[in-house]
């Protein structure tokens, strides 16, 4: 269970985040929406230790991370998959997945989440010895999932996982994303601009106006709500 | 023609020694944007270990194997000391630092042992070599030159492609965000990485000291003749750095030897000026392709 408490950013004197609680709970994806803006990567940014918040806290099953930094973060199963991918464009594609489980020791099950990394994402079993540049927008997404679980995450923080692809990709990473959390333990927190379709995989969404949670309910009672849509996600 | 070939195997000499150093530079710059100017004093310091050990009657290897270890405790220091607290400041301070430390460096070993020029051992003979029945100028020492510089890049080439430690430090190079959040503990890479050049620059010193003036400031101008090679080979490559340190060694040795030796400085100036107004990013950067 990750729970965001009371969490509050400024970068100088812009407020990012103004008092932001939520919890994400296994086994479901939480969709975070909003307009460009609204304070979603910062959101995600502090979660996974790259950002200092002013105020709050975030916890994993009653552990604080809030002053950890990233790097000690991701080893307590948080792991981020940043906008713009953050793929490694001079590493292969073996390389950038090995990258995300170098710090595990044990490397009997790393040998193992990279097959499984392949089986999810054929593309990349066939592209393993090329250079992350040469990969489609649809590939480095793949690959940025496919580096983050190679950590084996508790917890998936997704930032804006649609942006630049087609829309039938699009659909095809969040059905991927569904598969991956339901029925499993694995908490996965979704930030999208493109709410419609983040909330068809999503359980739980919070809808995030100028760094402030607006609403948050379950994803269809979001989805049917007409002004809501309207005022804040656009469609 | 014989001179042609001579000034070419000195070229080729001199040349491995500025890929030393220009190796050092690029480590640096390419994980750290920070173009380290006291590489070159900092490889002075420590072949300055070198000689207070050899005045201590310890033997020329040990005390080479010495140098090469402060040299590389020393870059580790200097990251930890000088340059870490820095991270987040503005891009220059850094910079200024390193120009700092050369100055420092140069003024505490001047006053302890001396501004004068001295002389430092050769690890094997100096006289050129006999091919047939003519000799050639191209000693032992030449030959262990060109081995120990091969030695040490095959080293640091393997150590990035074929371990762990290397992809994290081509990670932390090349996307320092992207590796933390893999986990890569960027702090520590960028230590190991100034340790590596400081090492890289430690035995271009050792190895350069016995033919120039050996004094406290003998590594300013092979530190320019460096930075030239890295410009050429591109600053954030090491093989690049290679290929520029024996462009440059080649080219410096025949202005050297057709011009006028005194022409040597001008010469990499004029390199540096053509390189950086026809291919500014360097012969084998990727910076360019990486930014579009």
């Amino acid at each position: 269970m990750l729970e965001v408490e009371n969490l509050s950013v400024s970068y100088g004197a812009v407020r990012a985040l103004d008092g932001v609680s939520f919890t994400a709970s296994p086994g479901r994806i939480t969709a975070v929406l909003g307009a460009n803006g609204a304070g979603k990567t910062t959101l995600l940014r502090t979660i996974s230790g790259l950002v200092r918040p002013q105020h709050g806290r975030v916890r994993l099953d009653q552990k604080d991370l809030t002053l950890l930094a990233a790097e000690d973060v991701v080893r307590t199963g948080v792991a981020h998959v940043p906008e713009g991918r953050g793929v490694i464009d001079e590493l292969t594609v073996e390389d950038n997945l090995r990258l995300g489980s170098l710090w595990r020791r044990d490397r009997a099950d790393n040998r193992l989440a990279l097959d499984e990394v392949y089986e999810l994402f054929p593309p990349l079993a066939e592209r393993r010895r090329r250079a992350g540049s040469t990969l489609s927008g649809g590939e480095r997404q793949m690959l940025a999932i496919g580096r983050a679980l190679m950590s084996r995450p508790r917890v998936l923080l997704l930032d804006e996982p649609s942006l630049g692809l087609a829309p039938r990709i699009t659909a095809q990473i969040m059905a991927m994303l569904g598969e991956l959390t339901h029925g499993s333990e694995l908490t996965v927190v979704l930030v999208e601009q493109n709410a419609r379709s983040a909330l068809s995989v999503a359980g739980w969404a919070v809808v995030v106006h100028l760094g402030r949670i607006v609403v948050q309910d379950h994803s269809e009672v979001i989805g049917s709500d007409e002004g809501l849509r309207h005022h804040y996600l656009g469609f | 023609m014989t001179q042609f070939f001579d000034l070419t195997l000195n070229g080729i000499s001199a040349g491995m020694i500025y890929a030393a150093v220009a190796l050092g530079l690029v480590l640096i710059w390419r994980a750290t944007r920070i173009v380290n100017f006291a590489q070159g004093s900092m490889a002075m310091f420590t072949t300055y270990m070198a000689v207070a050990l050899l005045d201590r009657k310890v033997g020329y290897w040990l005390a080479f194997v010495c140098a090469l270890l402060i040299g590389l405790v020393m870059g580790a220091l200097v990251e930890v000391v000088l340059i870490k607290p820095l991270q987040g400041k503005p891009e220059l301070n850094p910079v200024i630092v390193t120009l700092g430390l050369l100055i420092l460096l140069e003024g505490v070993i001047g006053s302890i042992f001396g501004v004068q020029n001295r002389g430092f051992p050769a690890a094997f003979s100096q006289s050129g070599l006999t091919v047939g029945s003519t000799q050639i100028s191209f000693s032992h020492f030449d030959v262990f030159i060109l081995v120990a510089v091969l030695v040490l890049m095959l080293a640091i080439l393997v150590l990035f492609r074929g371990t762990n430690v290397g992809l994290r430090m081509r990670a932390a190079a090349f996307a320092p965000e992207s590796a933390r959040l893999a986990g890569v503990r960027v702090n520590r890479v960028l230590v190991l990485g100034w340790a590596l050049a400081a090492l890289a620059g430690s035995l271009a010193g050792l190895l350069v000291a016995p033919t120039a003036a050996f004094s406290p400031n003998y590594m300013d101008l092979i530190l320019v003749y460096a930075f030239t090679a890295a410009v050429v080979g591109g600053l954030d490559s090491p093989l690049g750095g290679l290929i520029g340190g024996l462009l440059t060694g080649l080219a410096l040795s025949y202005v050297g030897g057709y011009l006028g030796s005194s022409l040597e400085p001008l010469g990499a100036a004029a390199i540096l000026i053509v390189v950086l107004m026809i291919r500014p990013e360097g012969i084998f950067s990727r910076t360019a392709a990486r930014r579009v």
